[in-house]
């Protein structure tokens, strides 16, 4: 009934004649049971072999299975390799590959719908699609770079307008979509274009908000962006090893490749990794402080005296393991006890993000995402996993870590009625002289 | 083949129609088994059909059951259909507006819980006809997962606000500060529980319907109870933001009907056949005028005005308070050709008029936009009307279909123009930060003040 259409696909001769007279059907209002049953029976059609020719030359002695593991390894080192070099260009580069990242999987997810509900011939669909992600990455964009870059936000004088209303602004952009929807519904159509108007909504909850929280986190150092990532491709990664090579109990019908002995395995081999990532990286500046924007070499800076989080400090390790390990106490940075609550969560419900995904694709009858990455499918089989993990990483700074951001509420402190500004200043006096901060002889400086 | 259940009453072409199907699909397979797995396959397919079928494949759904009440009926008997129609519609009308009134008089806090009343009884109606439309009855998870991401989302949206207001009164009770504090996280704990219940609970042979019902129910809680608690922050701005769009809607609504009705000719949109140009315009102009002199009206008093407190002492929401500059008296001069017309040369007007014309301008111009959007929904779905709550009128959705947008153009209008972020809330943020960072903020904030010459130097009051 539902045959992925693959772009590039290379068919047999059979289902494209199928699809014409399925779509022929339908168009004409024939119950299209037959030609379902016709499509039902066929095959899926192989998706085109996307791997480079070196590679298939390379491998071309192996036998099939070996292949495809050689493909996947090489293809993951060579992922990983990028991930390094990208670390190292610095923030500006991650931020500009986390917003490709973010295209590239909703217009995965888009082309999906599109395939599921053969729109292709209501060509405001792909425009609107389109222009919701636009605003909603304007929305999204404004809100952060008002809070980071204020002081280059107050100079240029169409930014401060901009930033001033920048709320009124995206909404009537995004009215603008709205009215444009309901003006293109066609008659016969509705019902599909209400679908792919919440397809399109849901999958800008998924993967926009996503993306933004990672640059959250990617703004409050780097560390905060890297070890969840690292965790999650960890758990990945041992989760499968571990599964390989002990692998016997099933643990969810939805992936019949899981297994208990894979997951568990895997958790504390990413608890463990978690630990050593944090323990390595805290010792440096450059992933440990907050991105800042510094306005006279107009760059991004990552300068700052290390916080609390991130100095040596001994802890006293409780008797049970003392006799284990034999030390009495042992030096780490407190960093690392957070991170064993990241690494947790990674392996516990991260992969629940990959159920989620692997649902998503049974229920739509596709084998992956996209034919991206060879050996591995779609950008999106890649990152399903991160989905939550970016969420429970903003939450995680937001209510442990740090309270509120400083220089935003001082922004927002400078739009207020003057009687406001005296009501809230004369409130936090009064606070800060109970907790003895502030005595009342300083106030004469 | 696939037409929507009725809960009352519902023809029974189906089985009949799907029978000759069932036996084209025997695609491999044990033929002993045949049957349940052609069943099963059935229901994931049938409802791929679903996607992809143009509207006119699914049959009309027959009229649902009248629940005029009996008194109604009596006293109409004598009149014909059409006017008997037009005299429920009428009284069901007045009652809703009088029941309004009745509301407002009782106060902010009664206005609060019938927002969230009518929030739930919308977002049931929708989740009902996301049921009939997937036949997923027999899926008893789908209910409580959606009433309990409702929760969710609801416990989120009000601790956010409810921490702002009530300040103080969560300040005293020592579980409120840690269920305040650690807000985000246990909100988002509930939700992940949540999602986690749902990745369980997916049954082989119904993943399509499954995350169709997730969707519907995530795209029906970002309708209802965002623009529900932007209402409410709305309301606590003042209540005359929260009366005057939704009147201006409501009088839309019944103008742009009036002008239609006596004056209609030229079809407006191919969606709404029963609208016309003459009632759009018409309804434009008279809600313009309507928003204006209810501005007027209200604007006068206190109650309206003031934004809603929360006193801990009498333990009540409280409205006094110094009316600010926007709903003073100001005299405005007249442009040339307005002073020709009505022979003065200045206007005494509130400052909130002026944007109450902004106010009703949205309402009559965009407002429709969210009813078309609505009645393409319902055409999509071939539903009549959302549900039967309202004799006459249909569903909650019916009546506050054109609200949609106004709650949050009203939200992101006070945000952008009137005032900027909200004080109460500037101040518990500042609360929570490091001593060290509040000392900072201090710091800078005198300095800002006394250059700007609220603060004087000298005064250590």
């Amino acid at each position: 009934m539902t045959e992925l259409r693959q772009r590039v696909a290379h068919e047999p001769d059979a289902p494209p004649e199928d699809k014409e007279s399925e779509s022929e059907a339908k168009v004409d209002g024939e119950t299209a049971s037959d030609s379902e049953s016709r499509a039902e029976s066929a095959p899926l059609p192989v998706s085109a072999d996307d791997t480079p020719e070196v590679l298939n030359r390379a491998l071309s002695n192996l036998s099939s299975r070996w292949k495809n593991w050689w493909v996947r390894g090489i293809l993951t080192l060579a992922m990983i390799a990028f991930f390094f070099i990208i670390i190292y260009l610095g923030p500006m580069v991650l931020m500009i590959i986390v917003m490709c990242v973010q295209i590239k999987c909703f217009h995965e997810i888009i082309t999906i719908g599109y395939n599921v509900y053969h729109s292709y011939d209501l060509p405001w669909f792909r425009t609107l699609s389109w222009y919701f992600l636009l605003c909603v990455n304007y929305f999204f964009y404004g809100e952060t770079v008002t809070d980071y870059f204020f002081t280059l936000v107050q100079r240029e004088e169409p930014l401060r307008i901009l930033s001033k209303y920048h709320r009124f602004i995206s909404f009537t952009l995004y009215l603008i979509g709205f009215c444009m929807f309901v003006l293109s519904l066609v008659k016969k159509h509705y019902r599909l274009q209400f679908y792919m108007f919440g397809w399109t909504h849901v999958t800008l909850l998924i993967v926009v908000t996503q993306s933004h929280l990672v640059i959250h986190n990617l703004f409050e150092g780097m560390i905060w962006f890297i070890v969840p990532i690292s965790c999650v491709i960890c758990n990945d990664i041992m989760a499968y090893m571990f599964g390989f090579f002990f692998g016997r109990t099933p643990l969810i019908k939805l992936s019949p490749k899981k297994t208990w002995e894979g997951f568990i395995g895997g958790f504390f081999a990413t608890v463990v990794f978690g630990l050593l990532l944090s323990y390595v990286m805290s010792g440096y500046r450059c992933f440990v402080c907050p991105v800042e924007y510094n306005n006279d070499t107009n760059s991004f800076t990552v300068d700052c005296e290390p916080s609390d989080l991130f100095r040596l400090q001994e802890y006293n390790i409780p008797g049970v393991m003392q006799s284990v390990i034999g030390w009495k106490t042992v030096r780490m940075y407190p960093f690392q006890i957070h991170s064993i609550a990241l690494s947790t969560f990674a392996s516990l419900i991260g992969p629940f993000g990959g159920f989620f995904a692997s649902g998503f694709k049974r229920a739509f009858k596709i084998k992956d995402f996209a034919n991206t990455i060879p050996g591995h499918g779609g950008i999106m089989d890649r990152f399903d996993c991160q989905y939550l993990m970016a969420t429970f990483v903003n939450v995680y700074i937001a209510s442990f870590i740090r309270g509120p951001n400083p220089s935003k509420l001082i922004q927002q402190f400078l739009t207020l009625r003057p009687d406001q500004q005296l009501h809230i200043f004369n409130t936090l006096r009064s606070h800060l002289i109970d907790k003895g901060m502030l005595t009342s002889t300083t106030e004469d400086k | 083949m696939l037409e929507l259940r009725h809960r009352g009453s519902c023809p029974g072409p189906r089985e009949a129609v799907s029978l000759p199907h069932r036996e084209g699909e025997a695609a491999g397979g044990d033929h002993e088994t045949e049957s349940t797995s052609d069943k099963e396959t059935d229901i994931d397919d049938r409802y791929g059909d679903l996607d992809s079928r143009t509207d006119s494949d699914i049959p009309e759904i027959p009229p649902s059951s009248d629940r005029t009440p009996e008194i109604l009926k009596k006293a109409l008997s004598g009149l014909s259909s059409r006017w008997k129609n037009w005299w429920i519609r009428g009284i069901l009308t007045l009652t809703m507006i009088s029941l309004f009134f009745l509301i407002i008089y009782m106060g902010s806090f009664m206005l609060m819980l019938l927002v969230l009343g009518i929030q739930v009884k919308c977002f049931h109606e929708i989740i009902t006809i996301g049921y009939r439309v997937y036949h997923s009855y027999d899926l008893p998870w789908f209910r409580t997962l959606s009433w309990y991401f409702l929760l969710c989302v609801n416990y989120f949206f009000y601790g956010e606000t409810v921490a702002d207001y009530f300040a103080t009164f969560v300040q005293r009770e020592e579980q409120l500060q840690f269920l305040i504090r650690y807000h985000r996280f246990i909100s988002f704990a509930l939700y992940l529980a949540g999602f986690c219940m749902f990745v369980l609970s997916l049954v082989k042979k119904h993943y399509r319907l499954q995350f169709y019902m997730f969707a519907w129910t995530h795209v029906t809680l970002l309708i209802t109870v965002t623009q529900s608690h932007l209402v409410i922050q709305n309301l606590f701005e003042g209540m005359i933001w929260f009366l005057v769009p939704i009147s201006s809607v409501i009088c839309n609504d019944i103008t742009a009907y009036l002008f239609g009705f006596f004056f209609g000719r030229t079809p407006l949109i191919k969606l709404s056949p029963k609208k016309t140009w003459e009632g759009f315009i018409g309804g434009f102009f008279s809600t313009v005028v309507f928003g204006f002199i209810a501005a007027y009206v209200l604007s006068k008093y206190q109650y309206f005005v003031c934004p809603v407190e929360y006193r801990s002492d009498v333990n009540s929401f409280v409205t006094e308070c110094e009316p600010s500059e926007l709903f003073q008296l100001q005299t405005y001069s007249l442009p040339p050709f307005l002073k020709a017309v009505l022979r003065q040369e200045r206007v005494s007007l509130y400052p909130f008029q002026i944007h109450s014309i902004a106010l009703s301008t949205f309402a009559s111009l965009i407002g429709p936009f969210g009813g078309f959007f609505a009645s393409g929904f319902k055409r999509a779905f071939k539903i009549k009307d959302f549900a039967n709550t309202i004799p006459g009128h249909g569903g909650i959705m019916d009546r506050f279909d054109c609200q949609y947008l106004m709650a949050t153009f009203v939200h992101v209008y006070i945000t952008s123009f009137i005032r900027g972020p909200n004080p109460s809330k500037v101040l518990q943020q500042l609360l929570v930060l490091q001593p060290e960072q509040q000392l900072n903020i201090y710091k800078t904030l005198k300095t800002h003040l006394i250059e700007k010459g609220i603060l004087q130097p000298a005064l250590k009051v």
